[in-house]
């Protein structure tokens, strides 16, 4: 009899150590799961529907016409085709280059005075609404990024450079994080993005509301956050390195299943 | 393996932090419907409040809190209370060590399940309670422990 | 004033459970501003929910009730197309109502 209570006491001991064995990054994706439903995100997704259907700006239209790259006005799918390169700018760009263009040539906002606004302030607000609403239009959607035109092709190695480039008094690149797989920032698993790093992840998964802030971030801020944290000089809003490295990033993800606007940290 | 005497102290604890919450079932009465500030205000277990003949709260396998083992960030942390009991007329949802300990207070009427989640801020890794305050005068319930954890530079 | 809240409703059996997105700054009044001023404390303090117009439910929180809430409850007793009503009134005394449909 206290044999087998020993050996059940033992069993018991070491399912409890197996049991705390449940790793940390299974219990944060459990605590991801439940917050799953019900993003904030969402809040943002009304606003910016409400955003591109309403007439605003000096010309008084909404951004109905505007043409993310599938024809004027069509918003599903056009997502996971951003970045690409348009006739009338002629010009490779991402979906906020996409949407100053618009806002511009529609609406008449001076795009270069919504690009210096800082971000969460004015015009920029409304980009949060819009880049998580217009991303949500292609959720589930898989990534599908042109690479027919030549400057497309070019944007892709200059993003390419832009992503090994080693500078900033740390000698960072973004490869120092995300040239690798398996590598991680505390408990942030850091997705490596020279290739495809799966569904919902990286590329993937921004736009995302991100919980440590209450706030709606769109690519164009998690890069700007990227070099500031590499202690770079913050890039211009929606310049040529951000979409460049937009490009890099997209193609490498191809086929990967968007899931913007996502949940984050 | 929980022993007697460290459920009474923790019974005993819970009492103490609920009466400074004036949130024992008669004083729950007494306050009617305006929102009670003072319990949402009670900074600490040890605070004086006004003395309530309640019974005493009792750890009870029928209350249920649920929520994540860890939070990747305190900002925002899944929680529920809930109960299967009949004659529950308040369900509550605490957080141990938060300036204020009272997170939500949720009336049930019998138009609805005794089963509430919300997202609660949390400051540090804490024990959550989800509280049931019965009809009867019982006061009931469960105890989880949550660990917050900041997350790392990346997003 | 502020944004609409985002409910669901969706009916499981004999009841409805309810999610609830409401826009709320939810400021617990203890942090600081960059110039070191207290952001003074902005919260939802009571929320209700109406069935076709009859309360089911009440409920008081308090600032720690994280931005952006979240709610979930289940309504006994809902069916499809019956009207869920929710509203909040915060601390400075704004209020929002919104409604949805059972689906």
């Amino acid at each position: 009899m206290r044999k087998i209570l020993s050996l059940l006491a033992l069993t018991a001991l070491s399912t409890a150590a197996l049991a705390q064995q449940k790793s940390a990054a299974d219990a944060i994706a459990e605590y991801r799961a439940m917050l799953a439903d019900g993003n904030p995100a969402e809040l943002f997704e009304a606003r910016g529907e409400e955003l591109w259907k309403k007439r605003r700006g000096p010309k008084n239209a909404s951004l109905e016409q505007c043409n993310l790259g599938k024809g004027p006005g069509v918003v599903k799918g056009a997502f996971v085709e951003l970045p690409r390169w348009f006739a009338d700018t002629g010009k490779v760009q991402d979906l906020e280059s996409r949407l100053l263009t618009c806002m511009e040539t529609l609406q008449g906002f001076d795009a270069k005075v919504i690009a210096a606004t800082p971000f969460g302030k004015g015009e920029q607000v409304s980009m949060e609404g819009l880049t998580a609403w217009i991303s949500a239009e292609s959720k589930g959607m898989r990534f599908n990024l042109p690479q027919a035109h030549s400057l497309e092709q070019v944007n892709y190695e200059l993003g390419k450079r832009a992503f090994f480039y080693r500078a900033g008094p740390y000698d960072f690149s973004c490869a120092s994080c995300h040239g690798q797989a398996g590598k991680r920032i505390r408990l942030q698993d850091l997705p490596e993005l020279t290739k495809n790093p799966g569904d919902g992840v990286g590329f993937a998964a921004w736009p995302a509301y991100r919980v440590s802030s209450g706030e709606m971030w769109s690519m164009q801020r998690r890069l700007n956050d990227c070099y500031r944290q590499q202690r770079f000089p913050y890039p211009g809003y929606a310049s040529d390195v951000t979409i460049a490295l937009g490009v890099y990033m997209g193609v490498n993800a191809k086929g990967a299943e968007s899931v913007a606007p996502a949940l984050k940290r | 393996m929980t022993t007697r005497r460290q459920m009474i102290s923790r019974s005993a604890q819970l009492a103490a932090m609920l009466a400074t919450l004036g949130l024992l079932p008669e004083a729950a009465r007494a306050q009617a419907v305006a929102y009670n500030t003072a319990a949402f205000e009670a900074k600490t277990m040890a605070e004086l409040m006004k003395a309530l003949g309640a019974s005493a709260p009792v750890e009870s396998k029928d209350v249920t809190i649920t929520g994540p083992d860890i939070a990747e960030n305190g900002a925002v942390v899944p929680i529920g209370a809930s109960t299967a009991l009949p004659g529950v007329k308040r369900l509550l949802l605490l957080v141990e060590k938060n300036p204020s300990m009272l997170s939500a207070l949720f009336d049930v009427t019998d138009a609805v399940d005794a089963n509430f989640a919300t997202r609660v801020k949390m400051g540090q890794s804490s024990n959550v309670f989800a509280v049931a305050l019965m009809a009867d005068g019982k006061v009931l319930f469960a105890v989880k422990e949550i660990k917050v954890t900041l997350g790392g530079c990346g997003g | 004033m502020s944004d609409p809240m985002r409910i669901r409703a969706q009916v499981a059996g004999e009841k409805a459970t309810v999610r609830v997105l409401m826009s709320h700054e939810m400021e617990t009044g203890l942090r600081k501003d960059g110039a070191g001023k207290v952001i003074p404390a902005w919260f939802i303090q009571d929320v209700a929910a109406q069935l076709n117009g009859k309360t089911v439910m009440t409920a008081q929180w308090g600032p720690s009730v994280a931005k952006n809430p979240f709610l979930q409850f289940s309504v006994k007793g809902a069916k499809a197309g019956d009207k869920i009503t929710i509203s909040w009134t915060d601390n400075k005394g704004d209020k929002r109502t919104d409604e949805a449909t059972v689906s």
